[in-house]
């Protein structure tokens, strides 16, 4: 029942080499498809499938950054920027052109790499800090450009409106619909990620990360790993970008400013870096704690006070909250909520026999 | 080509970091099959040399050929493909990561899967990671180190590691493997034991190794070339009987009172 490698043997290196290699691992996916793809989308109700979506599209957003981030160490902020080239790109396509929802996700995902990868050429000469500093110059270059070019956004306001993607002749105009959608993306994107990163390309990312002159020298070639990376992190920015289009029903450069760039780096650093568990974790913590903060403050607040009062107080109240359990999450555990998850594993992995 | 042919040639490398002339123009040549040591005081510039080889830094003046090749000037990781594989003074594995997954590194630029294969593992990508899978764990069972193949590297003690680092050369097959104090740390019985996998490599591949080694009982016992390094200038070089009767390296070594 417990998470345990004993009696089993592996007969070859692609067993070896599986996902999931233990029963219990591939039973937990199973549930877990079948609760995310059957159960939850019935018990929910229009409310929660509208939590679950946001959940969703931020969590592939992470899952790229992370690749980028965590895996290979180069740092973004201008991951924001990226998201929005996808979601131009698709609301550009799919309202002036009429091309259909997988031209609109190939296309913005592949403008996004392109841009991605192109703001991604300065990591040759430059890391960390300085790194930092030259995506944030993409986030305002893109931002610029997206607001005044009025080719791309059609003029004032910069909004571009675009209809629900319809798949096999069916609109997905309701929550439901978009539920099944962006989940199915997440899955795809979710096993790519994992994929790439037990792979040649995701070692190399690593070892790239971790000592980047012992990396060279046993043959990798750096530039062209950075830049895999960039391009890999930025598609699925693109892709993020296009589902919160078709979600939102329009493209629009503000959704996503500088805040959402340092928001899902808030995901990934949370979440842990390096992990896509991680990423989908931070994803989760950082969509939901706003809402419950505010629910749990709603409540409390208003055994004690009247609803107006309730109010003034909540907002800030709500924000300080934010901040400090960011803070106490990472104080408790640096490494992420993914490494919280790994504790609590290795714990039961070798009880009742702790000593092990 | 055949056996007595030099596989790396080195002439007349020069390299001066701001005004301090690390190596004034070396020379040498590894032959397939023999091991060439590189002794020297500290501060020679034996490391210097080998990073010099290895293209991590473009040389001031000479050049390096492998199989004729022209090598120098290269970036490191094109040194690498062109056959030459090292292991570095300070053990560079990557801590994090298992002893299979810094294996399955050294053979990184042999694997060309795109990330499309990659990212769905079909195809060309899971081909090549079961084949490489093979070839790696050829050498996990001569290095004998198939019970560690799952422990993260920087769990492991230093001995081991030197050994894992071997591994990591020994993978990417090499036609050149330069050895930086590979038995740096270690105690006699993990020094016999390293010296027992060099031997093995020469016996098994045909490898050319270069050696730099603090250790004079195992450079003598093991070489079939000796360099002695002094102040950047190679100042002795023969068979490790010539190079110990040499007076220039007992007075390199020794001082000139000892000497006399």
């Amino acid at each position: 029942m417990l998470n345990r490698e004993t009696a089993t043997f592996k007969r070859s290196y692609a067993e070896d080499m599986a996902l999931y290699p233990l029963p219990l691992q591939r039973v937990t996916i199973a549930v877990i498809i079948l609760v995310a793809f059957v159960a939850f989308p019935f018990v929910a109700s229009v409310y929660m499938l509208g939590l679950a979506n946001l959940i969703g599209i931020a969590a592939l957003g992470a899952i790229g950054l992370n690749i980028l981030v965590g895996s290979t160490g180069q740092i973004s902020i201008g991951h924001g920027a990226f998201m929005s080239v996808g979601a131009y790109t698709a609301a550009v396509l799919s309202s002036r052109y009429g091309v259909p929802w997988w031209g609109a996700i190939l296309g913005g995902g592949s403008m996004s790499a392109l841009v991605g990868t192109f703001f991604g050429i300065p990591s040759l000469r430059i890391k960390g800090l300085y790194l930092a500093i030259s995506t944030l110059a993409a986030q305002l270059i893109i931002e610029w450009v997206l607001n005044h070019v009025t080719w791309i956004s059609g003029g004032v306001g910069a909004v571009i409106y675009v209809d629900k993607p319809s798949v096999f002749g069916l609109a997905l105009k309701s929550n439901l619909a978009m539920y099944y959608f962006i989940y199915v993306f997440l899955a795809i994107g979710v096993v790519f990620a994992l994929n790439i990163l037990r792979t040649h390309i995701g070692r190399a990312f690593i070892a790239v990360r971790d000592r980047d002159v012992a990396a060279e020298i046993i043959g990798i070639n750096i530039f062209r790993t950075k830049l895999t990376s960039f391009a890999i992190s930025s598609f699925y920015a693109g892709v993020t970008g296009v589902l919160y289009t078709y979600y939102y029903g329009m493209a629009n450069y503000e959704a996503f400013n500088l805040t959402i760039s340092i928001q899902f780096l808030a995901m990934v650093i949370i979440g842990g870096l390096g992990s896509v568990l991680g990423s989908i974790l931070g994803a989760i913590f950082i969509t939901l704690l706003p809402i419950v903060l505010d629910t749990v403050l709603g409540s409390v607040g208003r055994m004690f006070m009247d609803a107006a009062a309730v109010a003034s107080i909540s907002t800030s109240l709500q924000l300080m909250l934010f901040g400090g359990l960011i803070m106490f999450f990472l104080v408790v555990e640096p490494d992420g909520l993914s490494k919280l998850w790994r504790n609590v594993k290795d714990y039961f992995r070798v009880w009742p026999f702790p000593y092990l | 080509m055949t056996e007595d042919q030099p596989r790396l040639i080195v002439e007349d490398l020069a390299k001066s970091f701001g005004g301090v002339l690390a190596l004034s123009g070396v020379s040498l040549q590894a032959h397939p099959r023999k091991i060439l040591s590189i002794i020297g005081p500290n501060g020679a510039g034996k490391t210097t040399l080998i990073n010099g080889i290895s293209g991590v830094f473009t040389p001031d003046r000479g050049k390096v050929t492998l199989d004729g090749r022209p090598i120098s000037g290269l970036a490191p990781h094109k040194v690498a493909r062109a056959g030459v594989a090292r292991t570095f003074q300070n053990v560079a594995l990557f801590g994090g990561m298992t002893v299979l997954e810094n294996l399955m590194l050294g053979r990184n630029s042999k694997m060309r899967a795109s990330v499309l294969s990659c990212g769905l593992f079909w195809g060309r990508a899971q081909r090549e990671e079961i084949s490489h899978r093979r070839q790696v764990e050829k050498f996990i069972d001569f290095l004998g180190i198939s019970d560690i193949r799952k422990q993260p590297a920087g769990s492991l003690p230093l001995g081991l590691q030197k050994r894992v680092e071997l591994g990591r050369a020994l993978v990417a097959e090499p036609k050149v493997l330069l050895l930086d104090e590979p038995m740096g740390g270690m105690n006699l019985e993990e020094k016999e034991s390293m010296a027992r996998y060099i031997l093995d490599v020469i016996e098994t591949t045909d490898t050319a190794v270069v050696l730099i080694e603090h250790d004079m009982g195992v450079v003598m016992d093991i070489s079939d070339q000796v360099i002695v390094l002094d102040q950047g200038v190679k100042i002795a070089e023969g068979t490790p009987q010539e190079v110990r009767a040499n007076p220039t390296v007992i007075e390199a070594y020794l001082g000139q009172t000892h000497a006399a």
